[in-house]
C-alpha cells in the first residue's frame, strides 16, 4: 500500500508548484499513470481524500490519464502491447524487452487560482 | 490509515535508532500539511488582495505545466545516497522479500562468516521492534534500526538519515534490510548498488509473476531454504523461469541459511560482484 506515499508525493509537488506560482489553490490536477507503474488506481483513490485534506488539493478535481503498456522486443524489434511486466514478445517469445510506455507516474499539469 | 493492509505513515514518522538508544529521537517524515493554507485569506486580509492582481483580470485560472515524476523526491535523495556510497567506496545492497523468507537469517549467517574479511554495516527496516537490530548487534556489527511505524517500505530519506548516524568507514558493505513486503518497496530506490530479492522454497513457484515489480527491479535472486526441498512441493526450475520471464538479467543463488549450503557462491559474489 505504497499508494499513500504516492498520494503524499503528489500533494508535495502541488504545494510546491502552487507556492511558486503565487497561487492559492488548485482547481484541477492532471496525472499520468502507466498500467505497469505499480500503482493500483483503486488504492490511490482510496487514500486520496485523506492525503489531500487541508492541502492546496483539497478541492481540486483529479483527472487521471491511464497509459497502457507498450514494449519493444530487444531480439526482434517487434513492438507489442503489454498487459503485464512479464509478457513475452508475441513474435519471437523472447523475455528481453524494453518498456516504451506504461511506467509513467507523473503530475502533468495543475490548474490554479 | 489504509484499510487494505493497515499501512500509512504514523504522525511521528519513522523512528531511527541504534540498539540500546532511547525512543525519542523521531524525525518528521511526511508533512501532510506543508505550509499553512488558509482558504479565508481573502476575506480577512484585504491588503493581501492587491498582490494577486499582477496578472490579467480575465484569467483567474492559470494552468501550470508540471511534467514532474511523482517519485522525484525519493529519487533525488537516492541519488544523493548513491553519490555518497560511491565516494566512500561503499557497496550497498537492498534486501527485499516477503516476511519470513529468511532475509535476517541470510544476513546473520553472511555477517558471521565474513566479518573478519569484510567491514559490514547494517540498516534494518521493520514496522516495529528492535528485534532484528538486536540480532545483528549480537554479532558486533554496527547497525541502525528504522521503524517505519505504519509505513510498508523504506524510502531514501530514511536511509539518508540512518547512514548519517552509522558513520560508515570507506571500503565497506552496507546491507539494507527492507521491510518484509514484496510489493511496496519495489518502487522506492534507496540509492543501493544492487537490489537482492529473496524467495524461499516454502513460497509458491509463481511468486515472481504474482509480484512481478519486485523481480523486475532486482539484480540478484536468492532462493533460500533449499534444505527443505525434500519436504515441499516446489519446482525450482519453474520458479527461475518465471523470474526470468519478468527479468531476464536476474542472477540466482540457491542457499540454505540454516545449513550453510550454497552460501559460498553468494559469498564469492559479495567479494567480487559482477
Amino acid at each position: 500500500m505504497h499508494e499513500l506515499s504516492i498520494a503524499l508525493g503528489i500533494v508535495k509537488i502541488a504545494e510546491n508548484e502552487t507556492k511558486k506560482a503565487n497561487a492559492k489553490q488548485v482547481t484541477k490536477i492532471e496525472l499520468e499513470i502507466g498500467t505497469l507503474a505499480g500503482v493500483e488506481l483503486e488504492s490511490l483513490n482510496f487514500v486520496w481524500e485523506s492525503a489531500i485534506k487541508n492541502s492546496v488539493l483539497e478541492f481540486a478535481e483529479k483527472e487521471i490519464t491511464v497509459i497502457k503498456g507498450l514494449g519493444k522486443c530487444i531480439d526482434c524489434d517487434t513492438e507489442f502491447d503489454m498487459e503485464f511486466i512479464y509478457d513475452v514478445c508475441p513474435n519471437c517469445k523472447s523475455n528481453f524487452k524494453g518498456i516504451l510506455k506504461g511506467k509513467e507516474l507523473r503530475v502533468k499539469a495543475l490548474e490554479v487560482i | 490509515m489504509c484499510g487494505t493492509c493497515g499501512c500509512g505513515t504514523g504522525k511521528e514518522g519513522p523512528i531511527i535508532l541504534k540498539p540500546g538508544e532511547h525512543k525519542h529521537a523521531h524525525k518528521e517524515h511526511h508533512h501532510l500539511h506543508e505550509g499553512h493554507h488558509h482558504t479565508h485569506d481573502e476575506d480577512h486580509h484585504h491588503d493581501d488582495h492587491t498582490h494577486s492582481h499582477d496578472h490579467s483580470h480575465d484569467h483567474k485560472h492559470k494552468v501550470l505545466k508540471i511534467e514532474q515524476d511523482i517519485l522525484q523526491n525519493n529519487q533525488v535523495l537516492a541519488a544523493r545516497n548513491r553519490g555518497y556510497f560511491e565516494a566512500k567506496n561503499i557497496f550497498a545492497l537492498n534486501l527485499v522479500s516477503s516476511p519470513g523468507s529468511g532475509k535476517t537469517s541470510i544476513l546473520e549467517r553472511t555477517l558471521a562468516d565474513l566479518k573478519d574479511e569484510i567491514s559490514f554495516y547494517v540498516i534494518e527496516g521493520d514496522q516495529q521492534t528492535m528485534n532484528d537490530a538486536n540480532r545483528i548487534d549480537a554479532l558486533n556489527i554496527p547497525v541502525i534500526q528504522i521503524n517505519t511505524g505504519k509505513g510498508c517500505h523504506l524510502e531514501s530519506d530514511m536511509v539518508y538519515e540512518a547512514v548519517k548516524k552509522l558513520e560508515i568507514k570507506d571500503n565497506s558493505i552496507l546491507m539494507i534490510e527492507n521491510v518484509g513486503n514484496l510489493v511496496c518497496p519495489s518502487m522506492f530506490d534507496l540509492g543501493e548498488n544492487k537490489r537482492v530479492v529473496i524467495i524461499s522454497t516454502t513460497e509458491g513457484e509463481d511468486k515472481p509473476i504474482k509480484y512481478p515489480d519486485m523481480f523486475y527491479t532486482s539484480d540478484i535472486c536468492i532462493i533460500n531454504k533449499i534444505d527443505l526441498l525434500p519436504y515441499v512441493n516446489i519446482n525450482i526450475e519453474k520458479l527461475k523461469n518465471y523470474a526470468l520471464q519478468v527479468n531476464p538479467n536476474l542472477q540466482f543463488f540457491e542457499v540454505s541459511a540454516t545449513t550453510g549450503e550454497g552460501m559460498e557462491a553468494w559469498y564469492g559474489w559479495l567479494k567480487s560482484p559482477s
